[in-house]
């Protein structure tokens, strides 16, 4: 791989007056430059993978974190215990619920927000901010401010409900006087997906943007003059052409809603009565808070299956737009 | 014709009909759904940002009465909850911690970003770019399932509640986000200029230093405000290895501070959320393109 084909007669000369320095070898420069960063990623995501897997059949704890012999592996123990808990059976439930709530919903209003973000408007440049505050500030300090803004007292929206008289004594949603969003099971889901929504819209937006922008101006122009109208284009010309890209902005979007801990730990802390916990909030509990690593390792594993299956959707994807 | 895509091409027929427009929204009902529907997003996406930054000014009296409208001052505005925010809670420890902790992860990312970038692209023939892939692919290996094995690694290295376990364990999402945002920008760099500095006789490495690096500054900023912005954003990490407040950043030192049992100081906090917030979406607003040509795979090009 060393000797690509545009070298030119001297520098080829001066390459071989310098064969000597191994730096100058790409066979030799190339490794090392890459070993950095492939050594780094080895030992801080690949070993802990494995070591997902070990802790998930041993007895490690946050006390003692160290499996120091076969004694500290346990078999299956933890898979039966976690298995055996009704709490572990709801949060899987609830963790495919959720993304594939959300991202049902996602898909639909992201495609109708790309639309309207590529159009040309006034202060179409502040809307675009606006719009992607919840992907771009910090995910935990976003949740945060829904947290209050569904405060199971002070929330503005039961003000705005009872100012519209659908809140209170003898109305639609009464006789109480606030909703407690976050208290009930059903209101408390509710909030957990809308938020999930409103954290990955923007993210799948842009990514459906910047397919949107690459199509070709000519395409563009050839429905122009055949007089395809507004849904013609958009069904005919736009969505179809835009079909890979989706694929790939929604394959990200479940990704970061299925591993998701910020939103639920944050907004309900799993609860009312563990209703909204998740996978990792499960995990989080579990092995963190709980200190039994081996227990919330076991939980955290059943990410995995799906990772991968998306992972490969994306190789798949990735493979089929290289230039070949 | 290199008509941009939001001007309107001067070859048009111009007996188009209105509604020809290709979701310009040409007509008056067009253009009103189109504000009323760009409002709407921007109302929901901004809502929770908004309700802070109204409460963040407010006095308790004001704030706590339920019948009182929330989205304006029944009392004046006070800049109190700040000033308590600012001199009597951690908020400043946290804020240098931040800054530590992201400066750190942003140095280790760029000494291995660059080097391990520029190789993939040009020394490493064609796998490299399958290689390149991989590497973004570790950037979708989730918080949530290292951070319990993680959890052990930083106990084991005796890092544990110290914020020296974040800058170990950031670079995990930083180093192969980064890398792979880099490499786009190795690509576009003209071949002929290193081949030029090594014809007049530099290394290899010293034709990367003297042309290729300064060609590149602007990818090496980008990767400098992704690895910051990415460090400000973590949460998982953070909560799992630092129970002391002396270490913690500001994601979840806010919400150990400043919520104490069942009391809540919400001006303060939602003051807290706020000063991090807004200049971390600006920041990373500025650089959204960038980030977003990393995610779509190639699948678009232009």
């Amino acid at each position: 791989m060393s000797a690509p084909t545009f070298e030119a007669p001297a520098h080829r000369d001066l390459a071989t007056s310098k064969e000597r320095f191994l730096l100058d070898r790409d066979s030799v420069l190339g490794p090392l430059m890459l070993l950095p960063a492939v050594v780094y990623i080895l030992a801080l995501v690949g070993f802990p993978l494995i070591l997902a897997v070990l802790y998930a059949f041993s007895n490690v704890t946050v006390g003692d974190p160290r499996i120091d012999g076969w004694n500290d592996f346990v078999g299956l123990d933890n898979f039966r215990a976690v298995f055996n808990d009704t709490v572990f059976r709801k949060s899987l439930r609830n963790t495919v619920v959720f993304t594939l709530v959300s991202q049902f919903f996602v898909i639909i209003l992201a495609n109708i927000l790309a639309q309207v973000l590529s159009a040309d408007f006034k202060g179409k440049r502040l809307a675009r901010f606006l719009v992607l505050l919840p992907w771009t500030t910090p995910i935990a300090l976003g949740v945060l401010g829904w947290f209050w803004l569904l405060d199971s007292v002070y929330s503005p929206i039961d003000w705005l409900l009872r100012e519209l008289n659908l809140l209170g004594p003898g109305t639609q949603f009464g006789p109480g006087r606030n909703m407690y969003w976050l208290g009930k099971t059903d209101l408390a889901r509710f909030a957990v997906i809308l938020v999930h929504v409103w954290r990955t819209l923007p993210l799948a937006t842009v990514i459906l943007l910047a397919g949107l922008s690459s199509i070709p101006q000519d395409i563009k122009d050839a429905a122009n003059i055949d007089g395809a109208g507004f849904w013609r284009q958009l069904f005919y010309v736009r969505l179809p052409l835009l079909l890979p890209i989706m694929a790939v902005a929604t394959l990200f979007s479940l990704v970061f809603t299925f591993t998701d801990l910020t939103v639920s730990l944050v907004l309900t802390r799993g609860g009312p009565v563990n209703d909204t916990q998740v996978l990792s909030t499960w995990a989080y509990f579990k092995g963190i808070q709980g200190g039994d690593l081996a227990q919330g390792a076991a939980i955290a594993l059943f990410l995995l299956p799906v990772l991968i299956a998306i992972a490969m959707g994306m190789l798949r994807l990735a493979r089929r737009s290289e230039p070949s | 014709m290199a008509a941009s895509p939001t001007s309107p091409a001067p070859p048009y027929p111009a007996d188009l009909p209105p509604e020809g427009g290709t979701g310009r929204g040409k007509t008056i009902f067009g253009r009103t759904v189109l504000y009323v529907v760009a409002i709407a997003f921007s109302l929901f996406a901004a809502l929770p940002f908004a309700w802070m930054l109204i409460t963040v000014f407010k006095t308790n009296n004001d704030l706590y009465k339920p019948i009182n409208n929330p989205f304006i001052y029944n009392d004046p505005p006070t800049m109190a909850n700040l000033d308590l925010l600012w001199n009597d809670t951690g908020y400043r420890t946290f804020i240098l911690n931040t800054l530590i902790v992201a400066l750190a992860v942003v140095v280790v990312t760029v000494i291995a970003v660059v080097p391990a970038a520029y190789s993939l692209v040009r020394l490493s023939g064609r796998w490299g770019e399958s290689l390149g892939v991989l590497i973004f692919l570790v950037y979708l290996v989730p918080p949530t399932l290292l951070f319990i094995p993680l959890t052990g690694v930083v106990a084991d290295l005796g890092l544990q509640n110290s914020k020296w376990s974040m800058v170990l364990v950031y670079p995990t999402f930083t180093i192969p986000f980064c890398t792979w945002l880099l490499m786009g920008f190795f690509r576009s760099v003209p071949w002929e200029i290193e081949e030029q500095a090594m014809i007049d006789g530099y290394s290899r490495v010293g034709a990367i230093w003297r042309t290729v690096l300064p060609i590149s500054l602007p990818g090496i900023l980008t990767v400098v405000i992704f690895s910051f912005t990415l460090t400000l954003h973590e949460f998982v990490y953070s909560l799992a290895f630092v129970q002391s407040s002396a270490e913690k950043t500001v994601s979840v030192g806010v919400f150990t501070e400043l919520i104490r049992g069942d009391v809540y100081f919400w001006q303060a906090l939602m003051a807290a959320a706020a000063l991090v917030a807004i200049p971390v979406a600006i920041l990373y607003n500025y650089f959204l393109d960038r980030f977003i040509a990393g995610f779509t795979l190639g699948a678009v090009k232009g």
